[in-house]
């Protein structure tokens, strides 16, 4: 049994949005989430636009202050502790190589940023040393340091995004949505990129993106979540080929293929309506508006995450009647 | 009339002169679109794809400018036409749908004044019969209680729901060509899946051609009858779905299918890339532009632009290295 670095418990992270005369109001963003990450493993997250993936994985870093809930980080309690020192083991790539380095600093200052806050780098030399080594990493070289971030294309500057989480020599990165803002072909570098990071560093992702076959191609495990709800979590292929929830089924499906006989041929289940607003989200089951299996019950009561085979975990009240 | 296609393009060059220098966005584009057909241009970020589009429905912004080739749609010459001449046939035979329906719809005028306004211009329906006729419209793409949404702002509906008016406006005069610019980036998988089926179902109901522009491989694959595969301002390879992806020539082609990671493989399978980075447009390559981040790059590449080999009557690639395969192959021919 392999060793569980992230361990989250009943995680919730709840946005203020202002309040009528006596009741504040709530975007319940993430809502009672429970999931672990094993050392040296890939857990994926996937799921539609304001579904919560990215605020699970910030506040997973305590970028936000979680309303409930608890973080775990090798063994111990995180929720409400100093993090300095965590910020060290504990990195963040962001979506947009565009918005998330600043204009005014050459790649050497933004490379070099977290080692000085650290006090990684005894002296002026061995900075240098490290962050042409980390450029180096991300298959940029040492004429880039000296440059500014306007001078690189996306897939370089995303690069230059990841060459600066890994300067501290993190042990965890969250990759919020890191290629989604890439072309296909620069995609595929950077998948390989972070592939092969894993491999010598020893890192443990947080792989989040709305890309299916991105994340199946990437993870060990996936999670699929639904209006700030995990809906279902099991081994990729498990996810992929036996999936159990009907959400996880009708997102498997409306993927296009890039095969014309495989979609000629296959069959779409297309999910009606659109995602329901998170202020006011459904009672009971969340996805019971737009499932076409809902009955009276998922109105009434919220089913449970539960674990249906070894390892593979769903929320749905007549999983037995749908598979 | 019916030898005639609907839409063709032939030789169209379009540069941006910007303070920098002149940007090639088009570099001798040449297709042909037969009534009812659905083509496919895929390509990356500034290959050119929205530009071709943008230029058919005369709407090529400053600092762009057509420098040469010809644009026929419809028995007009549209690359001659006046931009008031143009205005009659914008909205009426052809018409276009935005990646961003956040943004491409006027937040100011409600949704039934938007498509009123399309309705109002074109024909001479009087008031009343314009909004009967978005009233039919909205149902028509799907859209519940047409009535009460007509009176509704366009930040009061969500993006899928956007999406779909501005399939309505697109619609509203029965165009014989539809440009659809990346309709569903933008948008969730499970609306996206919604999108595309409505549009397919709308094409046949009413006959138009479509011309979908999109970087994402899954969406052409299922929906379109021909693939056109743009890179640096050129179509590289055209063909049927078939042939770009069971049989594709060219190497960006290869490359763009195995960058994909594929949804239904058991194995873990390393993903190959295109290595390099995109061509910058401002300084490109002298001779193929993809030849610095091709493979099997010969010297003949770095010099000379690539003419196109013809493998059957409608799949083409521009590589030398067909061209030398084709050559020995009626070398070959020729002894025996």
């Amino acid at each position: 049994m392999s060793e569980k670095l992230i361990e989250v418990e009943h995680l919730k992270q709840y946005f203020d949005v202002g309040s009528s005369m006596f009741k504040k109001k709530y975007v319940k963003a993430v809502d009672d989430v429970s999931f672990f990450i094993n050392k040296g493993e890939t857990l994926g997250l996937v799921g539609e636009s304001g579904c919560g993936k990215t605020t699970t994985g910030r506040t997973l870093l305590r970028l936000y202050k979680p309303t409930g809930g608890k973080i775990i980080y090798d063994g111990k309690d995180i929720t409400n502790v100093d993090m300095l020192p965590y910020r060290r083991k504990m990195q963040i790539v962001f979506q947009d190589p565009y918005a998330s380095l600043d204009p005014r600093m050459t790649v050497a200052d933004i490379v070099g940023e977290p080692l000085d806050i650290h006090k990684l780098a005894a002296t002026k030399k061995e900075r240098e040393e490290i962050i042409i080594e980390m450029l180096r990493r991300v298959g940029l070289n040492s004429e880039h340091a000296n440059r500014y971030p306007h001078e690189f294309s996306g897939g370089q500057r995303q690069r230059i995004g990841i060459a600066r989480a890994l300067a501290v020599r993190p042990e965890f990165i969250v990759c919020d949505e890191p290629v989604s803002a890439l072309d296909v072909s620069i995609q595929a570098q950077v998948v390989n990129m972070f592939e092969d990071l894993q491999e010598s560093m020893g890192l443990t992702y947080l792989f989040i993106a709305h890309d299916l076959s991105i994340v199946k191609h990437i993870s060990n495990r996936i999670g699929v979540m639904y209006l700030g709800k995990l809906v279902e979590l099991a081994d990729s292929n498990e996810v992929i080929f036996h999936s159990l929830h009907p959400y996880t089924k009708s997102l498997i499906s409306a993927i296009p293929i890039a095969d014309p006989k495989t979609s000629r041929a296959s069959k779409r289940i297309v999910l009606q309506g659109d995602v329901p607003s998170p202020l006011n989200p459904p009672s009971g089951c969340r996805f019971r508006t737009r499932c076409p299996y809902a009955t009276e019950l998922c109105a009434q009561k919220e089913p449970e995450f539960r674990e249906v085979s070894s390892g593979h975990y769903a929320a749905c009240h007549h999983l037995d009647k749908i598979n | 009339m019916s030898n005639q296609p609907l839409l063709n393009i032939e030789h169209l060059r379009l540069s941006f002169f910007t303070p920098a220098g002149e940007v090639k966005a088009l570099n001798d584009v040449s297709f042909q679109l037969e009534q009812g057909d659905v083509l496919g241009i895929v390509g990356e970020s500034g290959s050119g794809k929205s530009v071709t589009a943008y230029s058919i429905m005369g709407l090529t912004a400053y600092p762009g400018r057509i420098v040469g080739g010809e644009i026929h749609f419809n028995g007009h010459e549209i690359h001659k036409m006046t931009e008031k001449e143009m205005r009659s046939i914008r909205g009426k035979e052809v018409s276009i749908i935005f990646q961003d329906p956040m943004t491409s719809l006027n937040p100011v005028y409600t949704i039934g004044n938007q498509i009123c306004e399309v309705i109002r211009l074109h024909t001479n329906k009087t008031k009343e019969q314009a909004h009967a006729r978005a009233v039919e419209l909205l149902s028509l793409v799907g859209i519940n209680e047409p009535e009460r949404r007509l009176k509704q702002y366009p930040h009061e509906l969500s993006g899928g729901m956007r999406q779909r008016v501005m399939i309505a406006i697109a619609l509203a005069c029965e165009p014989k060509l539809l440009i659809a610019d990346e309709p569903t980036t933008a948008l969730d998988v499970t609306i996206q899946a919604q999108i595309l089926e409505l549009m397919m179902e709308l094409k046949k109901k009413i006959g138009m051609s479509i011309i979908m522009i999109t970087h994402d491989l899954g969406v052409v694959s299922n929906m379109c009858d021909k693939i056109a595969v743009m890179y640096a301002g050129k179509i590289v390879e055209y063909g049927t779905a078939d042939d770009i992806f069971y049989n594709p020539q060219h190497e960006y082609t290869r490359g763009l299918l195995t960058s994909i990671p594929k949804l239904n493989a058991t194995e873990h399978e390393r993903l190959v890339p295109i290595e390099g980075q995109p061509v910058d447009l401002l300084n490109p390559p002298a001779g193929c532009p993809f030849a610095p981040r091709c493979k099997s790059c010969m010297k003949i590449c770095l010099r000379e632009m690539p003419p196109y080999t013809h493998f059957s009557e409608d799949h083409y690639s521009a590589c030398w290295l067909t061209q030398k395969k084709e050559f020995e192959a009626r070398k070959g021919g020729d002894r025996t």
